[in-house]
């Protein structure tokens, strides 16, 4: 790859202070939100801000997101589904980052990002195979080329620079997005993956869903840098914050980091500061770490009510509609759910039968074995 | 034709893939203006251009991700690891997203990439450079492990990977690069993986082994031969996964196997093949089967490496001994 051009030019601007020093360069993290807590807009608003159907959209999926999350629990709790990652509090995020992205673009998700896989077009039936323990609820039938969700901390991160290497080789329009943990901040590979973006300059956007909390460990134990965000400046790269509970923020700054990518103006880092409601997982028991105060201040900035009363202020919404579009949602998750418990288990042989492009000789009499029922023998 | 050693197989296979399908890339550390450290990847970037021969930061855990993500997007990535020494941080991404990406994607994504690192003794180098732990790798399911040991299966091995539709990765036996000149025909014909080879014939005794320690084990073969004892010699070759037919077909000759690797003993692959040939061919045995391999330390600098490799004198003791039972 060619490096880009002026690479070993001096920061402009540079300020002399005194014989020995020179100051070489300055930085500053800037942090974005349009909406207050209370829903009242700051400044002036993207244009999608003034769209009715496509606010109404937003809060749509953010709803959906959340009634997802709701019957999840249930069903892990009823021991219907395996151990699962709640997004509460955290849907503004996923919907924001989705709904800036296109077709063209690939999203590269971690394990708490169902809100941005809805609306990629993963379906509901999909998410809850996939968490209750069945390959086929990441073979989605929507978004063909989005990976699926990435368990190891931080692994995907460098995926995301390889799919956006191979968009750009391959002059391909779109950008790979991923979306991560703060957690994920500590680990090698995201240093590694924003380095390398940053060094070819890919059509990729990395976005850290900073919740607070790396399942026990808070963001302050994390790492002593004041924002997630300034990461990016190691790697040459755009970094801001976001208002993570803020969606309209989100999917501004992620809409501008994807323009970017696209342009050729390389990658951008986005920390979204948002907060993990519930727990880590349904095993996890976040009471042994934090303060219930804590959880309860974070509740007034949660993300949902937000955007509702700023619906609300315009007129764009009524509790006739809310009311109608939960009992919508609830129906349409628990078919879906109620699909998903329907749907048997895959034979057994399911297990060779994408291990590779086709099944190598070496393997036929451990498929025959298991449909013996049997373990190997003598052979 | 030219007669060219493993390392120069190795080039002209590459220059050929990329020849073939423009969505082959090599990438690593040094790849580019360098050609690789061992010269691997020698004026690819001016044949290819800096799109296509891609020299990276040093990180390798990312060169492999950065390949995992390439190929699910339609890349075929070469990907190189400089030495195996510095390849463990890579095994998480094997493990967890290169060998697993089709499975888990029920054959919606998958992982067309090849990794490539040198890796055995002998030649004096430094600490971390001369140890061979391909059993680690072999034990990943989904992934190829490959390992050529003459310019021609280099060559064609090496062209097999870069072709097939899952991850494989290729380990080049560094002490080999140099050591022999074959005439190999740059036809783009590539041979079958997960196969083992037959590099010499014989009647009296199986010697299985692969990588740089079949040049031993072909030279006990000639050394036994001269005593009467008639060994056939078999490279494995593909290492994962292990198509035990034609080693437990010769055993069924011969009667007697003796197996030779470098790496340490315990855990080694030479385990796998003794358990198989437990398996398939006990009634067939005349003797206990053999390993002559390193010892469960760590590999030694190169004061004391000659002690620690399987030299050919091992080998044909062991051979000698195994042949002592009725």
């Amino acid at each position: 790859m060619k490096l880009p051009a002026g690479t070993e030019k001096p920061v402009e601007g540079a300020v002399r202070s005194g014989a020995e020093r020179c100051r070489v360069a300055v930085f500053a993290i800037d942090c974005r939100r349009y909406l207050e807590t209370d829903g009242s807009p700051v400044g002036t608003l993207p244009d999608f801000a003034g769209d009715r159907d496509a606010v109404r959209e937003l809060y749509a999926k953010m709803v959906l997101s959340r009634v997802f999350d709701e019957k999840a629990i249930a069903l892990q709790r009823t021991g219907r589904l395996g151990t699962y990652a709640s997004l509460l509090g955290e849907e503004a995020v996923g919907v924001g980052v989705a709904s800036a992205m296109s077709d063209n673009d690939v999203l590269l998700p971690s394990f708490r990002e169902h809100a941005a896989q809805l609306v990629r077009g993963v379906s509901l039936k999909e998410l809850f195979l996939c968490w209750g323990g069945d390959e086929r609820g990441s073979d989605f039938v929507g978004p063909r080329r989005d990976f699926p969700v990435c368990i190891p901390v931080a692994g995907h991160l460098p995926h995301a620079a390889g799919a956006a290497l191979a968009m750009k080789l391959g002059n391909k329009p779109g950008a790979a997005v991923a979306i991560t943990g703060d957690g994920a901040t500590s680990k090698g590979e995201f240093y590694e993956a924003i380095n390398m973006a940053g060094v070819w300059q890919l059509p990729a956007v990395f976005v850290v869903a900073n919740n607070g909390w790396a399942i026990s460990v808070s963001r302050a134990a994390q790492t002593r840098a004041e924002t997630l965000a300034q990461k990016a400046i190691a790697a040459g790269i755009h970094g801001e914050q976001v208002d993570g509970n803020d969606v309209v923020a989100v999917r501004q700054v992620t809409s501008e980091a994807l323009e970017r990518a696209r342009k050729g103006n390389g990658p951008s880092l986005i920390e979204a500061l948002t907060y993990r409601l519930g727990d880590h997982t349904t095993a996890d028991d976040a009471r042994r770490y934090r303060d219930d105060a804590e959880v309860s201040r974070h509740w007034k900035r949660e993300p949902v009510a937000r955007l509702r009363a700023f619906m609300m202020q315009r007129n764009w919404w009524s509790k006739d509609e809310e009311q109608a579009l939960l009992q919508r949602f609830s129906g349409e998750v628990a078919a879906a759910a109620d699909d998903y418990l329907a749907t048997p288990a895959e034979a057994p042989e399911a297990m060779f039968a994408h291990l590779y492009a086709s099944l190598p000789k070496a393997l036929h009499d451990q498929l025959e074995a298991l449909r013996q029922g049997g373990d190997l023998g003598n052979g | 034709m030219a007669e060219v050693d493993i390392l120069g197989a190795i080039n002209l296979a590459l220059s050929r893939a990329m020849t073939d399908d423009p969505s082959v890339i090599v990438m690593g550390e040094d790849v580019g203006i360098d050609g690789g450290v061992f010269r691997a990847t020698n004026g690819l970037i001016k044949s290819f251009g800096a799109d296509r021969v891609i020299d990276t930061p040093i990180a390798e855990a990312s060169i492999a991700g950065v390949a995992v993500g390439a190929a699910a997007e339609g890349l075929k990535p070469v990907a190189e690891i400089q030495f195996m020494g510095f390849l463990y941080p890579v095994i998480d991404q094997l493990v967890n997203h290169a060998g697993r990406m089709r499975n888990r994607t029920r054959g919606r994504l998958s992982c067309p990439m090849v990794l490539r690192a040198p890796f055995g003794g002998g030649v004096h180098a430094p600490e971390h450079h001369s140890e061979s732990t391909e059993a680690m790798l072999a034990h990943i399911p989904g992934v190829r492990v490959v390992i050529p040991s003459s310019p021609k299966r280099a060559y064609g091995l090496l062209l097999a990977a870069i072709r097939d539709p899952d991850p494989v990765v290729f380990l080049e036996p560094k002490r080999l690069y140099h050591a022999m000149k074959e005439e190999v025909v740059d036809d783009g014909e590539a041979l079958a993986l997960d196969t083992c080879f037959t590099l010499r014939e014989g009647n009296d005794l199986t010697l299985v082994t692969w990588g740089a320690m079949t040049r031993e084990t072909l030279a006990a073969g000639d050394e036994l031969s001269k005593a009467g004892i008639e060994a056939e010699v078999i490279d494995v070759a593909t290492l994962n996964p292990y198509d035990d037919s034609m080693i437990a077909a010769s055993v069924l000759k011969t009667g007697r196997c003796v197996i030779v690797h470098e790496a340490a003993r315990s855990g080694g692959f030479g385990a796998e093949i003794a358990a198989r040939l437990a398996d398939t061919s006990l009634m067939s045995l005349l003797a206990p089967i053999a390993r002559v391999t390193g010892y469960d330390t760590v590999m030694p600098l190169p004061r004391l490496e000659a002690h620690y490799m399987p030299s050919t004198a091992r080998v044909v003791a062991v051979a000698r001994q195994t042949m002592e039972y009725a």
